[in-house]
């Protein structure tokens, strides 16, 4: 995972985006996917741009379908993003004493995503497809089966010490 | 037509290759098997065969890293065919011995071969496994057992002959007859007539028209559509193919979620060797028949799986369901008629072109033909994929092929068709689930997500988490879906948390009638089921959170309190010392206790205390 978080827009590269899907506003769900993947986050200038330089699309409707799917963050996620599945299956076999586990571990404030030192993003997520190996989390992309209370501490307590 | 490819010539030419591989070792490499380290246990196969100065034609062998079996829970799997052998939990470090052992030396390695539940021996040939040898694959014929990403292994399978056949007949009316003969109906949770659909949309050919296959598989724990799309990718796109030829499209988009990268990855390498092939894009197989082929991820919303929403999210747009009519088969993506399918009803279409309908419809009842993929998991032993024909019961599924409950514990009932569907209990064992039995005893097919639960699953707290992911998910574009839910999940969230009165019920009750009929899609129309069904089976157990205020599985915290039998409690300090607020005090060798009013319940010193002192009441 890239380390550099790039908080400023540059419009050469929005312009490149815009371009590989021709500015054509059936694409915009894939041209917002391409800016998270590049910023990690949709920052506002970007949804603006992409109002502005598409036909048919206004900044307002950029933001309404920006906001309207749970996979667009309209804030900087931390370094790593915690994915807890509360699927059916995953609920079942007891995703929520890993989840409060991972809360605690944190120390994520009450109402908030993201820890202070924007290392930890935490999002509940309703299953990832691998229903057999409940209860999953998945760290950057990472899968972690059949987690416990403990288990899970025991990973984060490894990305913390490898932190500092 | 005469095609310029002759596809049984090509089949032979792919048959040959794949003979000349020597031993083929199957590695899993779906989702599943991935997360317990599959790639490492393909890398080290690997490593070891590339020696080849130390192979004889004999031990001659070829990692073959395939899509999912299904045993995702005893993964990383390895199966060897030829030698009938299936091997289990396979790490890194047992791929050596056997190498050595089995592949070399013919000695299979007994310590990695799965385990019976109930006979507790070991299972040396995989007939013999009941997870595999009760279910009878069809949609999922080839995922575990080829290369999903070699379009030549899909082509050793009779992969595109279907295709061909088509396309050379030249009869795209006839391959409506044929799929409407076979009674198939649509796996994406409605069960609607998929030859009817064709007809409906062929019946606007002229101007432009598009497929589109649903592989939003937005229902919780549910995961056959992955399955196919990562571990047979060809055979999805065959059937869109032949769909498309069917109703005159041209073109056609697969919309899977962005949940599911590995799947977006493979259907993007095959559609791109397809093409390569001329299998797809322009003039197939030198016909006048062209069919382009595109993806579109999903973004993260359950409402997309609805298909006017699905509609909606390729245009560009927010995924809100669309008043029907018009229907997407006469005004749909773009405006134009479109067909839109599930992704297993259209992995169905190439096995019945190739077998015929007769094949096809004398698997099932009398009501709904052919195989279903369940997506078993829960408290069963054996958590998986499976399909079985129409009618199978629940005992065979979870007792048979899901190897019984886990861990002793006791059937409870079986949750079905996600947060549309509803419970069955032991009383619906042995009714043979189709469509239409499932939705007289109050459930649904619905995708195929089947959720095993124990008498220590609390069915409140489940209905209750219904609830709260249809109300997270209901887009908000009708009154009654968007308030309607919302009022019933507050009642729910009371009941769990024990302050639920008796009237609590009714109001539920009459809620849940206008939530159903208001609502303008699927969505709302089904989102009481959860609700309604537990009401019907299991009213005794909301009655216990109301009345006695006692959650009988022992789940919900707010009714629970964590108790040390002084008679058993050794005074080890394990319990305190695992407690992350403090709450268990006591003296070394003496019994402890535990402070109530600082207690989380989160269960930390149950699962420490090494000699079973703490109760859940
Ligand atoms: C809320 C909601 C969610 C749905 N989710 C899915 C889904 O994830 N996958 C799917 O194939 N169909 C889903 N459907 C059904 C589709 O609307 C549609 O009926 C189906 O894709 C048609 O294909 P079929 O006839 O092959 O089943 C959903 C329907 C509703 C109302
Ligand atoms: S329910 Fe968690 S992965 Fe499916």
């Amino acid at each position: 995972m890239s380390e550099t978080v790039n908080s400023k827009v540059d419009f050469q590269t929005m312009e490149e985006i815009l371009k590989s899907f021709d500015y054509k506003k059936s694409y915009l769900i894939a041209m917002l996917q391409k800016v998270q993947a590049i910023y990690k986050y949709l920052p506002e200038e970007a949804m603006t741009y992409i109002g502005e330089h598409v036909d048919g699309l206004s900044p307002a409707t950029v933001f309404g379908v920006a906001t309207f799917y749970a996979q667009f963050s309209l804030e900087p996620k931390g370094k790593y993003e915690i994915k807890v599945c509360d699927g059916t299956a995953c609920h079942v076999r007891g995703s929520l004493p890993v989840l409060n586990a991972i809360k605690e571990k944190i120390k994520l404030e009450e109402g908030k995503f993201t820890t202070k030192d924007g290392l930890f993003t935490l999002e509940i997520v309703s299953c990832l497809g691998a229903c057999g190996l409940a209860p999953v989390v998945v760290i950057n992309e990472k899968v972690y089966p059949q987690m416990t209370p403990d288990a899970i501490t025991i990973i984060l307590d490894t990305l913390m010490k490898e932190e500092q | 037509m005469t095609l310029n490819i002759d596809i049984k010539e090509e089949q032979r030419k792919a048959q040959e290759t794949i003979s000349q591989q020597g031993l083929r070792v199957l590695v899993c490499a779906g989702t599943g098997c991935v997360a317990n380290g599959s790639l490492k246990v393909i890398e080290r196969f690997k490593e070891l065969g590339a020696d080849v100065s130390t192979l004889t034609e004999h031990d001659k062998m070829t990692i073959v890293p395939t899509g999912c079996h299904g045993f995702c829970e005893q993964g990383v799997l390895v199966i060897i065919p030829d030698k009938h052998v299936t091997y289990v939990k396979v790490k890194e470090t047992d791929v050596e011995e056997i190498y050595e052992s089995h592949v070399k030396n013919n000695q299979p390695v007994e310590r990695l071969l799965y385990t019976d539940p109930l006979s507790g021996q070991h299972v040396h040939k995989n007939e013999e496994i009941n997870f595999y040898a009760k279910q009878t694959r069809t949609a999922l014929a080839n995922c575990g057992k080829i290369n999903a990403e070699c379009l030549e292994e899909a082509i050793a399978v009779r992969g595109y002959e279907a295709l061909a056949n088509v396309i050379a007949a030249g009869n795209p009316d006839a391959v409506i007859d044929e799929i409407e003969k076979s009674g198939l109906r649509g796996r994406g949770g409605g069960g609607f007539p998929t030859g009817r659909k064709w007809r409906f949309t062929a019946a606007n050919k002229g101007g432009k028209s598009y497929v589109v296959c649903n592989g939003d598989e937005g229902d919780p724990g549910a995961f056959m559509d992955r399955s196919i799309m990562e571990g047979d990718p060809h055979k999805l796109i065959e059937g869109m193919a032949i769909a498309a030829y069917a109703i005159g499209a041209d073109e056609g988009y697969i919309y899977v979620r962005a949940e599911y990268p590995l799947a977006i990855k493979r259907l993007r390498k095959a559609i791109a060797d397809a093409e390569a092939k001329n299998y797809l894009g322009k003039n197939i197989m030198g016909s006048d028949f062209s069919f382009d082929l595109h993806i579109k991820e999903g973004a993260g919303a359950f409402v997309c799986g609805e298909e006017t929403a699905l509609i909606a999210s390729i245009e560009g747009e927010r995924g809100m369901p669309r008043p029907k009519p018009p229907f997407p088969a006469n005004k749909g993506l773009f405006g134009r008629p479109t067909l839109i399918n599930n992704v297993e009803t259209l992995a169905n279409v190439p096995v019945i072109m190739l077998n015929g309908a007769d094949w096809f419809a004398q698997m099932g009842t009398e009501t709904s033909k052919g195989t279903k993929t369940f997506a078993l998991t829960g408290d069963v032993n054996n958590t998986g994929l499976i399909e079985v024909p129409m009618g199978t019961t629940l005992r065979e599924i979870v007792f048979d092929i899901g190897g019984g409950m886990r861990d002793g514990k006791k059937f409870k009932a079986v949750q079905i068709g996600g947060p549309s569907g509803g419970c069955l209990t032991e009383e619906h064992l042995d009714i043979p689930m189709d469509y239409d039995n499932l939705i007289k005893a109050g459930a649904m097919v619905g995708s195929g997500g089947l959720v095993v639960m124990s008498d220590k699953t609390c069915i409140v707290e489940v209905a209750r988490f219904f609830m709260n992911f249809t109300q997270n998910e209901s887009c908000g574009k009708c009154v009654p879906c968007r308030e309607g839910t919302k009022n019933m999940l507050a009642i729910l969230q009371k009941i769990v948390d024990g302050n639920g009165t008796m009237e609590d019920l009714d109001t539920l009750e009459e809620l849940a009638k206008n939530v159903k009929e208001g609502s303008l899609c699927g969505l709302g129309k089904t989102a009481p089921n959860p609700v309604l069904s537990t009401l019907k089976y299991f009213r005794d157990e909301y009655i216990a959170h109301i009345k006695d205020k006692k959650c009988p599985a022992g789940v919900c915290s707010k009714m629970t309190s964590y108790v040390i039998d002084p008679e058993k409690c050794k005074g080890c300090s394990k319990c305190a010392r695992n407690c992350p607020v403090e709450a268990i005090s006591g003296e070394i060798k003496s019994p402890f206790t535990i402070n109530q009013d600082k207690c989380i319940k989160c269960g930390a010193c149950i699962d420490n205390c090494p000699f079973k002192a703490i109760e859940r009441k």
